[in-house]
């Protein structure tokens, strides 16, 4: 098979389940004969039709809110929310409503949202966040964020297949990355599993979407310098595999977690803070956070650059941890 | 009063400039996307000019021209383009985030829909400070299914508020036609909703939006409360850079093309005798000349300090 982008991995993977199952069915702004801004759905509609690859007027909250009600009634809605920036609209239906259905009425809610997220794009501070952290606090709500093209179909299917509503993070940057693989779709991966991406010995670097796949080429650079990290990619962040997370601290005695996100408020604090209280003793030194300021993204290419946690700045905050004394 | 050779004089600005922000992009010398207004300009210059410099005008993610028509100086907007410290937002915002209160410009706006609930604050503040502005919400007909513009609408009627919600109906909203994301025929029709005033007029004649802007925003002035102005253009611009334009026909466009607002403009400045062939060239090159001035104040400003990138989120 001659690589696949992760657009191509999602859109087959997404072909594949509405094959599989007549109850999925995709909705969003422009995701028929357009494909959604990033092209992911691009051609869907002309195997399965507008009624399943169903196109939304610009209304989040309206149609966000309507494919609740819809897995409610037996359907297994993927809805595209454009910008993950935008999901902000309908974070009362998400938090109000299906994060509520399971523990209150005991009713399952098989939602998928994917939604692109994160900078590097220059498209400036409203469709350059990532937004999970709003979620991440929410009982009920599973979120899920492949940095691989092979975890892009796995968690995909997953997270249709899962009873709960669940949001699927793609990262904008990935999307036109090639990945050789035997087939797609691939096989599906538990929610919950992180994956060890790289064994090292001198560090633990734990993180998700784009920066996981910016720590792995960190990661590459510090072994020449001698520098063993072993980097371990999220895939799941709620639940969250804190079991091969505190593994990992126990060995290397030495961690760091990258977040794309403001430092303040972010998910990499909730995993230092369960670190501490499960490893703490093993530690050398406190787990080490490297994040964004607390500031929006701004929109400018050279200021966006000075913002972003890429594999230079990794590799740099990797080093200083591992030779500390 | 209207001014027909003013008018030609801002739309000739803004299509010359837009389509310069097209070749930019594609040539690599900008980054990051921005929406192009080819083919609305009169809309945009129409609503300008029926404004009072004490007004407030806000816009959308297509908001280059509302925002020259207001009277940006085109070399800022372009360095914000650029992504240069001398830029409108200092490089922060980009083409969708960049404001100027001192021209009565509040914002072009990435969230559709967004700028209307905060214009209808800009008009309570107008009222509850006694003063005689009118504020302008641009919106799209995409725009029109959100919720927060029937919220703001019904609040703004209720609170009898200078607002007029001005739908900018260019056929799209992205690659969806506005048949498959409106439901009614007309957006202004849904002013029935709120219990206001609502209009139609023909977006690519920068004379009627004038008028039926002046006329709407002296009732407001005078605590008429809030109006919806439909106004009907084709946008000739793709959605944003890439966009293959699929969902259209060639032929489609070619119609839109007859009836595109500049040239018709051309025509009647010259029918009525008030410019020659010769005028217009002269007018065409002083428009590119302006162009040309504002990419290279973008080019040779300086680029925003990194140092400083986290400071500033409070005031
Ligand atoms: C809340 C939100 N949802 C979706 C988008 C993505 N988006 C940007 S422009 C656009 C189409 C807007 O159409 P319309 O309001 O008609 O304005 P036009 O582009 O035609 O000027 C969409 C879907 C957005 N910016 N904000
Ligand atoms: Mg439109």
């Amino acid at each position: 098979m001659s690589p696949l982008t992760t657009t191509q991995i999602l859109r087959e993977t997404l072909a594949a389940e509405l094959r599989r199952d007549p109850a999925v069915f995709l909705m969003g702004e422009d995701i028929g004969a357009y494909g959604g801004s990033f092209g992911v759905t691009r051609g869907l509609i002309d195997e399965f039709g507008a009624t399943r690859i169903r196109n939304t007027p610009i209304s989040e909250p309206g149609f966000v809110g309507a494919a609740i009600g819809a897995a409610v009634a037996g359907a297994r809605p993927v809805v595209e929310i454009m910008f993950m920036d935008f999901i902000t609209l309908a974070v009362d239906q998400l938090v109000n409503m299906a994060a509520k259905l399971a523990y209150v009425y005991n009713q399952s809610c098989p939602l998928v949202i994917r939604t692109p997220m994160g900078g590097g794009r220059g498209y400036g501070a409203t469709h350059s966040q990532c937004l999970e952290r709003l979620f991440f606090g929410v009982p009920g709500i599973r979120i899920v964020a492949p940095a691989t093209g092979a975890d892009a179909s796995a968690l995909l299917q997953s997270a249709i297949r899962d009873p709960n509503p669940v949001l699927l993070l793609e990262h904008k940057l990935l999307y036109p990355l090639r990945w050789e693989l035997d087939a797609v779709p691939t096989p599906p991966v538990p929610l919950g599993q992180a994956r060890i991406a790289r064994r090292g010995s001198d560090l633990t670097v734990i993180a998700w979407s784009w920066c996981a796949f910016e720590a792995e080429r960190a990661a590459a650079q510090l072994a020449a310098e001698e520098i063993e990290a072993e980097v371990i990619d999220l895939r799941s962040l709620n639940p969250l595999d804190i079991e091969t997370l505190a593994a990992s601290a126990r060995k290397t005695r030495r961690v760091l977690i990258v977040e794309e996100g403001p430092r303040t408020g972010g998910i990499a604090a909730e995993i230092g803070s369960q670190l501490h209280e499960r490893v703490f003793g093993d530690l050398e030194f406190p787990v080490q956070r490297l994040a964004m300021p607390d500031c929006p993204v701004p929109s400018a290419r050279s200021l966006e650059a000075a913002v972003m946690p890429g594999a230079e700045v990794i590799a740099a905050a990797a080093r200083d941890l591992a030779t500390r004394v | 009063m209207f001014d027909p050779t003013q008018a030609y004089d801002r739309m000739l600005l803004i299509r010359r400039f837009e389509e310069a922000v097209e070749k930019l992009f594609s040539e690599g010398r900008i980054m990051g996307t921005a929406h192009t207004c080819i083919g609305q300009e009169a809309t945009a210059v129409g609503v300008a000019a029926a404004l009072q410099p004490q007004d407030a005008l806000t816009s959308t993610h297509r908001g280059h021209g509302h925002f020259l028509a207001r009277g940006a100086d085109p070399g800022r907007l372009m360095a914000e383009l650029f992504g240069r410290a001398t830029g409108y937002s200092r490089g922060r915002g980009g083409s969708q985030m960049m404001m100027e209160p001192a021209l009565g410009f509040y914002g072009t706006n990435g969230i559709t829909g967004a700028s209307v609930a905060f214009a209808a604050g800009l008009a309570l503040q107008a009222q509850l400070a006694g003063t005689d502005r009118v504020v302008v919400a641009f919106f799209g007909d995409g725009a029109s299914s959100q919720g927060v513009i029937h919220e703001s609408l019904n609040l703004a009627a209720l609170w009898k508020l200078p607002l007029i919600a001005v739908c900018e109906s260019n056929g799209y909203a992205m690659s969806t036609p506005a048949s498959c994301g409106v439901s009614v025929d007309s957006v202004a029709t849904r002013a029935v909703a709120y219990g206001i005033t609502g209009a139609t007029v023909d977006g690519n004649d920068p004379r009627a939006v004038h008028d039926a802007i002046a006329a709407l925003a002296d009732r407001g002035r005078k605590g008429g409360g809030p109006a919806l102005l439909e106004c009907r253009t084709y946008r000739l611009s793709g959605h944003s850079r890439g966009d293959r334009r699929e969902y259209r026909t060639r032929d489609e466009e070619q119609a839109a093309w007859r009836q595109e607002p500049l040239t018709r403009i051309e025509q009647a400045l010259t029918a009525a005798g008030t410019l020659d062939a010769a005028a217009l060239e002269r007018h065409r090159a002083a428009a590119e000349r302006r162009v040309a001035e504002a990419i290279a104040f973008a080019e040779a400003s300086p680029m925003p300090d990194e140092d400083t990138v986290a400071e500033g989120v409070f005031a």
